[in-house]
């Protein structure tokens, strides 16, 4: 198996600890970033290919490059640890196990864009993972890594999955009902508080020590032509051994069901994938020979999203699957803007009339309208999110879907 | 200034214009319900997609500025059924209860739909239920199923009032427009978020279920509530008069005017017409002698009142003119002064109580022409008068429509200064304590039935027009003070306030160059206006939209 580095203090006892991390070569990415200059930093990070994390797969170094060079007032550092994407825990074993690893990032990634002050959300219901995370800021702050020239504040999120949308946990983090901004502005032009803001994910910003370390080239190395480095992929569902597995973004999808997570369980016979979290479009058995990076998904008709892994075999029903999809996006929708919040009710409705085997002729062509129409028009991509799934479900198992109808 | 391309059209706006303005300038209407010109970009109902040249998909016009060079499409085939798409999601969870529905008539909903709309409806399941019929203050009634969310009336509390009451709860298609705990929806604008509202969610209390707004007639008015006087629009019911009681006038509604009033006006000014149909309107001219009370003609009141100012000295006779008389009534009103050679004018009553003011549009003086009376020169000592009234000093007293009793004077003061002169006239369109103290009464038409012009406090004449015929027997001030200057000798008096108006323009200065033409719909300035160009403004090129 190839080398871990987002994982490799996993491992040691007590690895959340100033103590370990240190042990095992912490902040010393961030000693050398202390005698590089911002420019430099960027480039770094521009050179590595890193691209975010979280899920839009967005170049980080030309994200940070967006920051208006001539501004006067504060720039903030906010780090998406609002991990909601169904079928996703990467991030939480992160802030569990190894927390310094993000605060040194958030140095560097702070030096990089001139911060002063960094955020940290939390989703509300990761209450270990803040607990360990406060510790370890506590641990930087007695070290004397932070409150020299950066701070970070931590605050948790009350649960709403809009909040881990760039500007939703913005708007979340000023205090205000958790919605996504309209753009253009763009968060890096007039973010948080109205000054220009990066958003990076939580297992983004633990590459940047890596990448500091021992260099842009050698991490670009570990990945494809454009995305350099490994990531954690969450995979769940009917596998042997279920759990986050770090591989080179290059691995496949193959690889990481039947290598890392020992094949498929229960009946065995492989039925479908979502390979990036629960807004990716499903992908059948016959599909799984793609690579795991963000450009191989998207060639592949899907995305890679927050890269969690959800693995159906024959035993899974599809409509119900996607009725449960359904009704988390009818849940979760903010009900800002129009399209998004009128159509994820009435999606959810239909879905859950045909699993409920009340379906008419016309749903599925209804939903697929419906989705279509819809895609696009938002504030922002959390409806595409769900136009992912209500798609590819029901044109790659119709059958299934007008079985139950036909009844 | 950028330039841009609409519809192969060119045109040069200033920089920060939006694409919804941009088309407006040139008569393209891009249909909309979240964006108002007067409040922040929400970006939220998603209807104002237009095509922009070199972007990928079509982009809300609301939130984007017009650039130089941009080629903006608002009929591609894209946009047409992009804006189907979103009327059919606005309608999903629509209860379609338009026959009784009180914004049936104007609701932008069904404007659109016909306009953009026009799908087959595919919904078959339930719609989501919400909270109907819940009055949200003094004034304004929610039905949450009715509403988009389009978050026009939280913003208005939010940026305008600064107060702050409401806010969309809940998520999803359960979002829900409310109020916060403890709060109530009764600012004193609170009533313009119902202008606001698109759509049948936000219903006025004292207009809801009175008359269908098919039957209203409209005329461009101003508002006399006080000396802003905000630009309004009168709504009357003249085609069922069984229905609301056979009330005439409506409603109020503001009218936008980029110098005065933007889009708003003030709670107070929008129900404060109640007294036009009220009961207690006087309508026919009388003389009271003791407990005796005779009707009278026309001719016989004109004849006696001038009689009686005709029989007084100059120096016996007192007139308190008002400050909510028209400009035409008091030029009147200042040529029978001058007729009659009579001193005592005046028209300031003190206020039994301070007005209310704030820094927005409502402005202490609760008079709409305060600034009129003084430019026409009838600020006089109104005390002095009321002395000499009291004293017996005056053989002929005239009140324009003032109740003194409601002022800051003693009662027993006033009382006192009625029952001095041998003749009290009183003019007013209804009826008060000071009326009843009178010897004559002569009914006046109120500012609704009648045009003329009032003064602001700024020093803008602005035009009111006649919403509707004056009740029987009752006139304008002009006309009756008009009668009476003919009853005394002078020359035929002007039977069109358009020519007393020429009139006042003609001898006095302030008014000079002024004609009901240059006036116009929005209002011109006073001769002392050097400080307004009248160039036209980014507010004044926009229009007050849905």
């Amino acid at each position: 198996m190839a080398e871990t580095i987002l994982m490799r203090n996993f491992g040691w006892p007590q690895s959340h600890t100033l103590a370990v991390y240190r042990e095992h070569g912490g902040y010393r990415a961030w000693d050398k970033a202390r005698a590089m200059e911002a420019a430099a930093l960027v480039d770094e990070v521009k050179k590595s290919n890193l691209r975010g994390l979280g899920g839009a797969g967005f170049p980080t170094g030309t994200k940070w490059s967006f920051i208006p060079k001539n501004h006067t007032g504060p720039v903030y550092l906010v780090v998406n640890a609002d991990e909601g994407e169904p079928g996703t825990f990467k991030d939480r074993y992160l802030l569990e196990r190894d927390p310094h690893a993000l605060i040194e990032g958030m140095l560097i990634a702070a030096r990089a864009i001139r911060s002063v002050l960094g955020f940290i959300y939390v989703r509300g219901e990761y209450v270990e993972p803040w607990q360990r995370l406060s510790a370890a800021v506590r641990e930087a702050y007695d070290a004397g890594y932070l409150g020299q020239g950066f701070d970070i504040v931590v605050h948790r999120g009350a649960g709403a999955y809009i909040c881990g949308e760039e500007t939703g946990l913005i708007s979340s983090l000023e205090g205000k009902k958790g919605w996504p901004k309209v753009k253009p502005p763009f968060p890096a032009i007039k973010g948080a508080f109205a000054q220009p803001t990066i958003v990076n994910n939580v297992e983004t910003l633990c590459c940047v020590p890596p990448i500091i370390e021992r260099g842009a080239a050698w991490f670009a190395g570990l990945g494809t032509k454009t995305q350099g480095g490994t990531r954690m992929y969450s995979v769940s569902g009917r596998v042997q051994r279920p759990g986050v597995y770090e591989a080179p973004v290059s691995v496949t999808l193959r690889q990481l069901i039947y290598e890392h997570a020992g094949g498929v369980s229960a009946t065995g016979r492989l039925k479908g994938v979502v390979p990036g979290g629960g807004s990716a479009a499903i992908l059948t058995a016959d599909e799984i020979d793609v690579t795991m990076d963000v450009d191989g998904l998207k060639a592949a008709g899907s995305m890679i999203g927050s890269a969690g892994v959800v693995v159906m075999d024959e035993s899974a029903s599809i409509p119900e699957a996607l009725m449960v999809l359904a009704r988390f996006y009818a849940h979760e929708s903010c009900g800002q803007c129009t399209p998004c919040r009128e159509s994820t009710g009435w999606i959810y409705k239909m879905v859950h009339r045909i699993v409920e085997g009340h379906g008419r002729k016309d749903d599925l062509d209804t939903i697929l309208d419906v989705a279509r129409r819809g895609a696009g028009t938002t504030i922002c991509a959390f409806y595409d999110g769900a136009v992912g799934p209500y798609i590819s479900y029901i044109e790659k198992f119709r059958p299934e879907f007008e079985a139950l109808i036909r009844k | 200034m950028p330039k841009v391309t609409i519809d192969g059209k060119e045109i040069e706006v200033e920089a920060g214009t939006n694409l919804i303005e941009a088309a407006r300038r040139l008569g393209i209407e891009i249909p909309h319900y979240c964006y108002h010109p007067g409040l922040s970009i929400a970006g939220v109902c998603r209807l104002c997609m237009v095509d922009i040249e070199k972007t990928p998909r079509p982009t809300i016009a609301c939130n984007t500025q017009a650039a130089d060079g941009m080629v903006v499409h608002t009929q591609s085939d894209r946009v047409i059924e992009t804006r189907k798409s979103i009327m059919e999601f606005h309608l999903v969870n629509h209860p379609l209860d338009c026959p009784v529905c009180d914004q049936a008539g104007e609701c932008w909903l069904q404007i659109y739909y016909m306009k953009h709309g026009l799908y087959d409806p595919r919904m078959v399941d339930e719609k989501v239920h919400k909270p109907k019929a819940v009055p949200l203050g003094p004034n304004v009634i929610l039905d949450a199923e009715r509403c988009i969310l389009c978050s026009r009336c939280v913003r208005f509390c939010d940026e305008i009032t600064k107060t702050g009451e409401l806010g969309i709860f809940h998520r999803g298609d359960h979002s829900e427009l409310g109020l916060f705990p403890g709060a109530d929806l009764e600012n004193k604008y609170a009533g313009n978020v119902v202008d606001i509202c698109p759509v049948g969610a936000l219903t006025d209390r004292d207009f809801r279920f009175q008359v269908r707004v098919w039957y209203l007639d409209t005329a461009k008015s101003i508002c006399p509530g006080c000396a802003r006087g905000c630009n309004i629009e009168i709504h009357v019911n003249r085609r069922r008069p069984h229905h609301a009681e056979g009330r005439r006038l409506a409603r109020l509604k503001p009218r936008f005017n980029a110098d005065v009033n933007k889009w708003w006006m003030c709670d107070e000014g929008r129900y404060g017409y109640k007294f036009v149909d009220d009961p207690d309107r006087l309508t026919v001219p009388w003389r009271r002698e003791g407990e005796a009370v005779a009707e009278l003609t026309w001719d016989e009141a004109v004849a006696a009142t001038a009689d009686a100012l005709g029989r007084a000295a100059p120096d016996g006779v007192g007139i308190i003119a008002s400050p909510k008389l028209a400009n035409e009534d008091l030029f009147a009103v200042r040529r029978l002064v001058r007729r009659l050679g009579v001193t005592r004018v005046g028209f300031r009553v003190p206020p039994a109580a301070p007005g209310y003011e704030d820094d927005f549009l409502i402005r202490a003086d609760k008079n709409p022409n305060t600034r009129g009376a003084e430019l026409i020169g009838l600020d006089g000592d109104v005390a002095a008068i009321l002395a000499d009234a009291g004293t017996r000093r005056l053989s002929c007293l005239v009140v324009f429509g003032h109740d003194l009793f409601d002022s800051a004077w003693s009662e027993s003061r006033v009382a006192e200064a009625l029952r001095g002169p041998a003749t009290v006239i009183f003019v007013g369109s209804n009826g008060n304590r000071t009326s009843a103290a009178a010897h004559y009464v002569l009914p006046a038409a109120t500012w609704a039935e009648r045009d003329g012009t009032f003064t602001n406090f700024q020093g803008r004449v602005q035009r009111f027009r006649t919403a509707m015929e004056p009740l029987a027997g009752t006139l304008p001030e002009w006309d009756i003070v008009g009668r009476l200057l003919s009853a005394v000798g002078d020359p035929p008096a002007a039977t069109r306030p358009v020519h007393w108006f020429r009139d006042l323009a003609d001898a006095v200065p302030a008014f000079a160059g002024l004609t009901y033409q240059t006036i116009g719909d929005t209002g011109a300035m006073i001769a002392d206006r050097a400080h307004d160009t009248g160039a036209p403004t980014a507010d004044r090129a926009r229009e007050a939209p849905a």
